[in-house]
């Protein structure tokens, strides 16, 4: 088994869906998330909020230094995550499949290095 | 062999069998190098559902395939060069692995054990049996790039070398090996599985093979540039690959339609091109120059489909190429039955390069005039043969100067040096404005 990463992809100059049709995606993502728990792909879940509110710290001369901001601006940050657990890529790639169509945005299916128990 | 502490069961590997007859003939080393392209990729297929790994696998068969130039050339072949060559390369992995298992090396003890697990295993699940057509879903798996699928295939299945591909499309031989190299890394990564889909997703990922298979022919019989030679490997390379996935899905009626359209436009290879390498049009072309064997074949295998009523677009394509093989002459060439075809293909695959394919059949059944109307509707600014079929529709009705203009705007849009020449002659040939 492997861990793998789905990233949402959030666009950063996009609008934000209407409060009726968030609530609607909010309710598929939960019906999402209880079906990875019950196939025992489930290892974390969370949504980020905006890039606006993210402080670096940066390693300097052997003490580190805070700022404001996150690390890169770009046209799409991650809005959230999820790590599962699947035996392969396809595996991985059908739950990333509902991943993006619960969230209605694009999704980033990313292998973790190494192997986890099954 | 080395006394390595192995894993259990393992010495009962079989070793190399050394039984070549003393009195063998030598074998010359192009033969053996022939024989190496054709069973490349099976070896690659059984070594990497053996071992889980493509590196491992294509070093192995490399090793035996160096042996082999050591050996047979004096020696002779042995009675089943095929299996010898799996045979060879299997024990190489396996000594190769157990030197690295002993230094620790996980990955190694990973693809040793797997090994003696899949030995033990009965006969895989799933609607089909063979480790390369499994090898062939991992190389078009979607999750990897179209460039990186069809190098893949053509260097894990054809046995193709890292050069040879590089001049194939015409890149530097660097790039190529770095665009190998990282779609091999990607389906170690990523897990991307040996394995022939489900048949619930078989439909679409067979397209996603037969796409491969056809961009490579396309790939040689239309060079948008470059090395004749080279290209013309890589037709012969597609319908070998075709071959082969017909042998291992002879219920998928598109592989067969597929292989039947790349053999049917093969069989007029030597007759599409003339003395001095410029392209000639299917109607002035030489019909005793066909290859007749290719087209029996062809004609067969769209026969076979059309029993099985499940038609597709690659079917289809055949199908119309089998009609142009029927006839002895360009004017006998049944128009007809070509329009319905293309009738049947738009609906399938309703593209607007299917419908200027449709509008040249409508321009010998309803005339010229009738298939500009449905031209003139087309948006394929870009595509040279869309100005090259304008020109010769508008050349049909007497308009001279627009045909003209359309020739130049055709002759703009194509790199390829003999095609230019061919629209030049074309557009020289107009009754002078």
């Amino acid at each position: 088994m492997k861990h793998y990463l789905l990233s949402v992809v959030t666009p950063t100059d996009g609008e934000p869906p209407a409060p009726e049709v968030l609530e609607g995606i909010m309710r598929n993502v939960g019906v999402f998330h209880q079906e990875l728990q019950a196939a025992g792909a489930w290892v974390f879940a969370g949504g980020l909020h905006a890039p606006s509110t993210a402080t670096m710290v940066r390693p300097k001369d052997g003490d580190t230094l805070i700022t404001d901001g996150p690390y890169a601006e770009g046209k799409e940050y991650l809005g959230g995550l999820c790590i599962i657990k699947a035996p392969d890529l396809d595996a991985a790639l059908d739950w990333g499949r509902k991943a993006a169509r619960a969230i209605t945005l694009p999704v980033e299916v990313r292998p973790f290095e190494g192997e986890v128990e099954g | 062999m080395p006394d390595s502490p192995g894993p259990p069961g393992a010495s009962e590997v079989p070793r190399t069998p050394d039984d070549t007859p003393d009195d063998a003939p030598a074998v010359p080393t192009a033969e053996i190098e022939r024989l190496f392209r054709a069973e490349y990729g099976r070896a690659v297929a059984v070594l990497v559902r053996a071992f889980g790994d493509i590196d491992i696998a294509e070093e192995a068969v490399q090793e035996a395939f160096t042996t082999a130039l050591e050996r047979w050339p004096s020696a002779g072949l042995p009675p089943a060069p095929a299996g010898w060559i799996i045979t060879t390369a299997r024990n190489r992995a396996i000594d190769r692995l157990r030197r690295e298992a002993s230094r620790a090396n996980r990955q190694a003890r990973a693809a040793l054990a797997q090994e003696l697990n899949v030995r033990c295993e009965p006969a895989e699940e799933g609607p089909v049996r063979d480790d390369r057509l499994r090898l062939i879903f991992t190389c078009c798996h979607p999750a990897l790039s179209t460039s990186a699928q069809v190098a893949l295939t053509l260097r894990l299945l054809g046995g193709l070398t890292t050069s040879e591909l590089a001049h194939a499309f015409l890149v530097p031989e660097p790039t190529m090996a770095q665009r190998l190299v990282r779609a091999k890394g990607k389906i170690r990564d990523a897990r991307i599985p040996y394995r022939v889909p489900a048949d619930a997703d078989l439909p679409d990922r067979v397209g996603a093979v037969l796409a491969v298979l056809y961009l490579i022919f396309n790939e040689g019989h239309t060079a948008s540039s470059g090395d004749r030679l080279a290209r013309e490997d890589l037709c012969a390379e597609a319908i070998r690959l075709g071959r082969l996935l017909a042998g291992l899905m002879p219920d998928e009626p598109e592989v067969l339609g597929l292989l039947a359209l790349m053999l049917l436009t093969e069989a007029r290879r030597t007759a599409r091109s003339g003395p001095d390498g410029a392209p000639v049009s299917l109607a002035d072309q030489d019909r005793d120059r066909w290859d007749r064997a290719l087209i029996d074949e062809g004609q067969a295998l769209v026969r076979r489909c059309l029993r099985r009523n499940r038609p597709g677009p690659y079917q289809i394509q055949a199908a119309i190429n089998a009609v142009h093989s029927d006839a002895p002459t360009a004017a006998a060439t049944d128009w007809g039955q070509i329009l319905r075809l293309y009738d049947q293909l738009l609906a399938q695959a309703p593209t607007p390069v299917v419908a200027l394919n449709r509008a040249v059949a409508v321009a010998e059944v309803d005339g010229p005039g009738a298939a500009l109307v449905l031209v003139e509707e087309l948006g394929l600014d870009r595509y040279h043969v869309f100005h090259a079929v304008r020109a010769d529709l508008l050349r049909r009705l007497g308009r001279c100067a627009e045909a003209a203009s359309a020739y130049d705007a055709a002759i703009a849009r194509t790199d390829n040096a003999a095609e230019q020449e061919f629209l030049r002659r074309r557009r020289l040939a107009l009754p002078s404005v």
